[in-house]
Order: C-alpha cells, then structure tokens, then sequence
C-alpha cells in the first residue's frame, strides 16, 4: 500500500510475524520496508481521521472482504461505514499468507488480525494521554475517538495520527473478551454489497488498461496434446486481429498448449479463434474416457490393497470376527468449478517489470510462478487482486495468470487473456471423481472394525518430482476425529488413479466427495445394527462438541417427532476444523415424485466473525453441493470432456433449491473454517433421507431426483 | 462498419461495431459499462440481461445491430446510487456473496416486480430460474423480491 497516495499524514502501523517467529517487539513508521525484516500493515490513518483497513486475501462470496476488516475494527474501535477498504496486492512479507483456500481466512489470522487493531488503538491512546498529560489508563477507545474519562475531552483519531506515529508499538497487547465484542459476532452488513447491486464491483474481467489488447487460446483439449500446426489464414483476416502464435503453460508437471489470437477487441479476438485451425499431436499418453476411468477404480478396489494412510489394530481380523458385516461402494463424479466469472488475467510485462491484475485467490503463489517463468525478481512482480466472480479453488492456480505474462511478453503489450465459458468447463483442472469402499463390522451393535479404501487421482501426484508411492494425504479429509477412537480396529489406505486429466481443489476439496462416503456408509451401519442414526451417531462419537451438535439436530428438526411419511437423512462431516451436521427432508409429492423439501444445518466454527456471513456460505455451500449430487458431472470420451457449457453442464436453479435453515454453534473454542465446511454433509444426507423415504439406496453420484 | 446509435440509460452512444457482434460486447467493452456480466454467451445464465424496452434479455445472444435506437437499461441505469427498490431490498436481504451473477438477478427481478407486484412463488420460479447463482444465493433472491414486493406495496400506501 503506497502511503503517498493517502492525504497528510499516514499512521502505518503493525508488522506480521509469520507463525514461526516469536511474539516479539511490534515495529512501525513508515521507515519498516527500510528494515527489511516481514513487514506488514493493515492500518493507515489519515490527518482527517479517515481510516483505511486492508484486506489482505481475495473476496470471492465468502466474506473476507468485509471480515478481515471487521476484526481489526473491532479492537481499533472504528465504524465499519465511515472506512476505506482496500485489496492488499500480493506480499506476503508483509501480510502474511494470502493464499484464499482451506477456508483459512479467518482462522488463519483472527487473533493477529486482532493485535493489529489493537496495536493502533494503544498507540493512539497513549498519543492522547501524552497531548493532554494525563495517564493512559484514564483515556479509553470508542468509534474513532480518544476519549479522557475524568473530564470528557476527545480527539479524534486524525488529530492523533501523526504523534501516535512516533511512538513504539506496544510489546504486548490484550484483546477485548467476547462478552465486551461491539461488532464481532453481529450480522453486519457486507460493506461489499452495495457494490455488487449496481455494477460497480471491479471483477478481472472488468479491469481495463490503457492500450491492452484481448486474448482468446485456443488450448489442448486432450490437455496435454501438443499443437501439430495451425493455419491462421483466416484468422489474420479478421478486422482488429494482431497476433497469432503458439503458447505454452505449466500445469502442474506437465505442459499445456495452446495457440493466442490477440486482437483490440475481445469480439475480434473471438472471431478471429473461431476461423482458426489448428491440428494436435495427441500421441503418446492415454485417452480416457469415463467409463474406463471407473472401471479402473472399481477393479483397483476389487484387486489391491492401496496405500496405506492410517491404521489400528487390525481391520480385516476384526471383520471376519465380526457378527454382522456391512460392504458397499461409492461413486462420485468428476466437476467442474464452474465459477460464474470465467478464467481471465490481465498481464502488463514490460522488460524488468511485470503487473497482473485479475480474479486471483493466491496473490503470492502467482508470483512466486512468475519468478520462475519471466526471470524477475519478486519486488518487481505486482500482482493486483480484483473481485472474483467466485473461485472454489480454481483461481488458485497460476496456469492462467502464467499465461497471461507468457503472452503479453510476447507481444509486448499490456493483455487480457479471457476464457469463453467452454474454455472454462473444458480445460480443467477438474475436481476428480473417486470411488470408494468401505467395509465394517458390527458386534452388539457397535462398529468393531472399518476398512475403508478409495480410488481416484491424488492431486499432489501431478506436481513436477512428485513422489507417486505415497499416499493421499487427504484420505480421511472429512471423518469425524472421534470415529478414530471409538472404532477399535480401522484401515484406511487409497489407489491412486493415474491420468492425463489434470485435478485440483474444488470446494471443501477431498472432503466433498469423502463425505458422500463415509456417512452414507454411517447410515448404513445404523440401518443394519437397528439404530436410529443420530443415536448410532452418538454411541460412537463421545466427545462433548460432537454431542452438542447431534443434540441441536435432534432439536431443530423435531426428530424424535419426524413423520414416518417423510424421509429424514443425516450427515455429519468436519473439514478445516469445524464440524458441521446436515438434516435433510424429502418427501412423496402429489405426482409421486420425490422432492426436497428442507435442508437444517448445524454449524460449530468456534470462534467466529459475522453469523450472516456464516449462514450465506452454509446455504451456498448446500446448493452447490446440490448440483453435484443431482445435476452435473463431467464425463470424458476418448480423453476430451464432453460438457462444455451450462445446456450440459446443468447447474441447480433457484427451482431446485430447497428451505435451508442454518444454526450456529457458540462456544469458546478456536476459529475453523467457513467457506467450505457446509458442503460435505449435504450429499450423503440427502440419500440418507432417500432411503428413509423409500428404502432405495443410492451409491452412485450424480442421479436424478425426479428418477428416484 | 455502419456506425449505429445505442441508447442506453437514456444516453446516446454512437458506435462503431460489426453488426452482428452481441449487444453484450458493445454495452461492456464499446461503451464501457461493466456492469452487465458475460457468463456463458449461450443465454443458458442471465449474467447478461438488460431490458430492451423495458423487458429482461440476453444481451449476450442479441446482435447489436437489431437494438440500434431501443431503449436499452443496464444495471447501472436503475438508480445513481442503489436506491430503487429491488437494490434496497437486495442489500436489506444481503443477497450478493461473490456477485457477479446479481446484475442480471436484479434486472429479472425488477422486470417481474414491475409487471407484478406481489408475484408467488410460482411466478417467481419462473422469472428467475433462467439465472444461475453458483454462490448459491437463490434462498435469499427469493426473499428479497418478496422483501422489494412489500417495500412497494409499502411505499404506495404511504402516497
């Protein structure tokens, strides 16, 4: 943040320490990039008292935008409506992580985020106490004032700023208790949402530079065919096209090529692809098609034992000793992100120097990949966060934002590099489709063994020296910790799948199809031991935050009262340290036809910022769950992926979307994560509830509601 | 390239374009008014609607030489600063989480309100199940129309 650009002058305060160093003295002044030690700054102040708050890591729906300022605006005693918000650009010297994944926003920096606020504050006051002579301890904090107790004087922060700067950090500093929060834990309103009314939110697609040309690829289909030739004949004919040449970008440990048309206009760039021609050499590597994809994966489970992730005692004993013994297997698709902005960047690459603005979640992972592939030094790489018009993982990737500078080095120009909407849902990377089986055993009643096995990609195989015999780290991604201590004898171990189809994090990553998983196979189990399943649930999940989640379950739904003419399922998964637990409701309509009726959900995140916030994440989190249990999937012929836009690729309507109602857990424990947690659970509950309606159980992702 | 003349938010803007370049294009990149989104340029997601002549379309699949001289509003002509009342009723609900698709949430919804003021559920499935949402906002989209249908009905009683 340039501290030129604000009037007067600037108060920039507050350095990050990275986890691992110690809780040491707090630096300041605006002297700190001199230093060279991490440095950082949330907060500036200027002499009119107009306070800027930065928000370090990207918005993308799920709130970081008004969030991260909400934290410190507590502690710094500021009305969120009277500051300025603005976009850190990628530095993680100076804030930290920025990579906007794993839901780690908030629980990643809360109380960090906290000390800066409070920091400020502490400054301030004693530049108060030192301007009136009096002591510190006299003078208090409230909505961009300073305030002296005993005889009522008060200045604002703008008339402090400039002594506060002079003054040492505090060592230390004591955060407020819950019980005295003015802003946190209220629903405030987004500060981002009167601007996503109107049109004035700036997504990448949005940003325009002077002089910046438009860029379409036409990209490997088969991801990672090479282009043979291609014929830019027709192309070069077109009013406003440039350039035509081939590119080439890393994915992962592979290469993906393509051929850029360049032009003044986006139309033109567009019109000129489609006369485009262009021949791939596809030899070489293997052309899946979906079908052998999971044929593979079935018989891997049939035939190997996979690699081994976690173990105790001794499963497969336990399950011959066992008095009844459950099996079953599970399907899941492959998907797309789908993000409603499509992948663009725009690259500004002169000759030692290199901007990028876009729809970018890991501001500092781009620039770490463009040191790499322009030669540059990390100062003189700007990597500028927009809006996103959602991310889900994939605008975590720097194969977009890499070609970008790839292409306007090239020519020399500021670009824009825009993916049509087949570009997108063709291209990939894509959420893998994995297959499990699971098998336990049951004795008076109580799970004695569980022997689980799942099939598919592992993402981090991909990456260049991979280490391709281990095991997937994200195995048991999703399982509820106690499991692990009330089941005696459990294995868990996964068959990678080896492909060219390359796959990456998509919403609560292996969670999201681990889950389908592990508690439809729950429900299993309960339906064969002769168990209510929240009862079953609770016989094996003994830990007191586990039961209080099942308690407001049973409570919300009335479901010691549920009708027997209405199907109730239950799902309970945790992921990024908050567990949340799904109750769905299906019922007969009139045409016989099963509908969706209600989704309840229990949220505990710990420690948390905004409830509303939190609400809106689970209720999207449940429908986009939603698509992928009943309406889209991606399939693959002859190594190709086959849906291309939103007539295949069926996304859930607002038709389609049930009642979602959404509870939050209060209690003291620390912050977990919020943008993704919510997902997991809905997909088993739902074919839970299925089976409790019609005692058809479905195994197979996505399936047809209206078919049931 | 004929020059044509667009008129859009009651303003005039005579451009340049080949004709059968989409309305999108010329509304978003020609005259510079991003607020109306490209989403999939198949008429499949609505991030694109604008009213022609007061009706929502799909900008994305009208070519522009059909719209010369029509009135055209975009998200940015329903009010200077988010007062009309479908905006209201949008930020009262907090429906945007990402927000790229609310431009043209909020232009289908404000067409159906002003064709119907107190629109059922029924009715609005059918304005709105043409946009795609994949934040997942539509629990909320629903709730505010029906926020907006009573901030009107409100409005009027107080005349």
């Amino acid at each position: 943040m340039k501290l030129t650009s604000l009037s007067g002058a600037a108060l920039t305060l507050g350095f990050y320490f990275p986890a691992t160093a110690k809780e040491a003295a707090f630096l300041k002044g605006d002297v700190a990039e001199n230093l060279g030690i991490d440095l950082n700054a949330w907060i500036a102040i200027d002499t009119s008292g107009k306070v800027t708050i930065i928000n370090h890591r990207a918005e993308m729906g799920q709130g970081a935008y008004q969030a991260v300022p909400q934290i410190i605006a507590e502690e710094l005693e500021v009305d969120m409506n009277s500051i300025n918000i603005v976009f850190g650009v990628g530095n993680e010297k100076k804030y930290g992580s920025q990579i906007t994944g794993g839901s780690s926003t908030v629980r990643g920096s809360y109380k960090h985020l906290g000390r800066m606020g409070a920091s400020a504050r502490e400054m301030l006051t004693e530049a108060a106490a030192a301007k009136w002579k009096v002591s510190k301890n006299e003078c208090y904090a409230e909505n961009g004032f300073i305030i002296h107790k005993p005889s009522g004087k008060k200045a604002n922060y703008g008339e402090l700023v400039l002594e506060a700067s002079k003054l040492e950090p505090p060592k230390t500093v004591t955060l407020k208790r819950p019980e005295d929060y003015k802003i946190l834990r209220k629903p405030l309103p987004r500060q981002d949402t009167p601007l996503k009314t109107n049109g004035k939110a700036e997504f990448g697609l949005d940003k325009k530079l002077p002089g910046m040309l438009y860029a379409v690829v036409e990209r490997s289909p088969r991801f990672i065919g090479k282009v043979k030739s291609f014929d830019d004949t027709e192309t070069k004919k077109v009013p406003g096209v440039k350039h035509v040449f081939a590119t080439k970008t890393g994915v992962f440990a592979s290469t993906r090529e393509g051929v850029a048309v360049v032009a003044d206009t986006l139309w033109a760039a567009m019109q000129g692809r489609k006369a485009l021609k262009v021949t791939w050499d596809d030899e070489g590597f293997e052309h899946h098609s979906t079908e052998q994809l999971y044929a593979k994966m079935n018989e891997d489970l049939k035939t190997k034992e996979g690699i081994s992730f976690r173990t105790k005692g001794n499963a497969i004993a336990a399950l011959a000793k066992a008095t009844k013994k459950v099996e079953a297997t599970y399907e899941t698709p492959y998907e797309s992100h789908s993000c409603m902005e499509p992948l663009n960047c725009i690259a500004d690459v002169k000759e030692d120097s290199c901007e990028v603005w876009g729809p970018i979640q890991a501001p500092g992972w781009v620039q770490d990949n463009l040191i790499q592939v322009l030669g540059l030094p990390r100062e003189k790489i700007t990597v500028h966060m927009t809006f996103l018009g959602g991310g889900f993982g994939r605008k975590a990737f720097t194969d977009y934002t890499q070609e970008a500078a790839v292409i306007s080095k090239e020519i020399k120009a500021p670009v824009q590099v825009v993916w049509t909407r087949e570009d997108d849902t063709l291209i990939g990377p894509f959420r893998p489709g994995m297959v499990y089986q699971i098998a336990a055993g049951l004795n008076d009643g109580g799970i004695s063994g569980f022997n689980y096995k799942m099939a598919g990609q592992d993402m981090d195989h991909q990456w260049p020296n991979a280490n391709r015999e281990s095991y997937n780290g994200s195995t048991t991604e999703g399982f509820l910790e106690p499991y692990f201590n009330s089941i005696p004898h459990y294995s868990f171990a996964d068959i990678p799948l080896d492909s060219p189809i390359p796959v990456m994090w998509w919403r609560s990553v292996y969670a999201s199809t681990n889950g389908f998983a592990y508690e439809s196979f729950m429900d299993e189990l309960a339906v064969a031991a002769g168990k209510d399943p929240l009862d079953f649930r609770r016989q094996h999940l003994g830990e007191e935050r586990y039961q209080i989640v099942i308690n407001k379950l049973e409570e919300i739904t009335n479901w010691k009262s549920r009708k027997k003419n209405e199907g109730y399922g239950v799902a309970i998964t945790e992921c990024f340290s908050s567990i949340v637990g799904e109750v769905v409701k299906v019922s007969k309509g009139a045409d016989g036809k099963v509908k969706l009726d209600k989704v309840w959900a229990v949220m505990d995140c710990g420690w948390y910022v905004n409830p509303d916030i939190i609400r809106a994440q689970v209720e999207g989190s449940i429908v986009m769950a939603l698509g992928a249990a009943t309406k889209h999937e991606t399939h693959f012929k002859e190594g190709k992926a086959l849906e291309a836009n939103f007539n295949t690729y069926k996304m859930p309507r607002i038709t389609d979307t049930p009642e979602i109602e959404v509870h939050i857990i209060d209690n003291e424990e620390k912050a977990g994560g919020v943008g993704e947690p919510g997902l997991p659970p809905f997909s088993p509950a739902l074919t839970n509830a299925i089976f409790d309606l019609t005692g058809k159980r479905i195994r197979k992702l996505p399936f047809n509601l209206e078919q049931v | 390239m004929a020059p044509l003349t667009l008129k859009i938010n009651n303003k005039d803007y005579t451009i340049e374009a080949d004709p059968k370049m989409p309305l999108l294009w010329a509304i978003r990149d020609v005259v510079g008014l991003t607020g109306t989104k490209y989403g999939c340029g198949i008429a499949q997601c609505g991030a694109c609607t604008v009213h022609l002549e007061g009706n929502p379309v799909r900008s994305c699949s009208i070519p522009v030489s059909a719209v010369a001289n029509k009135n055209i509003t975009t998200i940015e002509g329903l009010s200077e600063d988010n007062s009309h009342v479908v905006q209201q009723a949008w930020i009262a609900e907090q429906v945007p989480q990402c927000g790229y698709c609310q431009s043209g949430q909020i232009m289908a919804a404000t067409a159906l309100l002003k064709k119907n003021a107190n629109p059922t559920d029924k009715d609005i499935d059918n304005a709105m199940q043409g946009h795609i949402c994949r934040c997942g906002t539509y629990p909320r989209i629903r709730k505010a129309i029906k926020t907006a249908s009573h901030m009107m009905t409100q409005k009027a009683s107080t005349k």
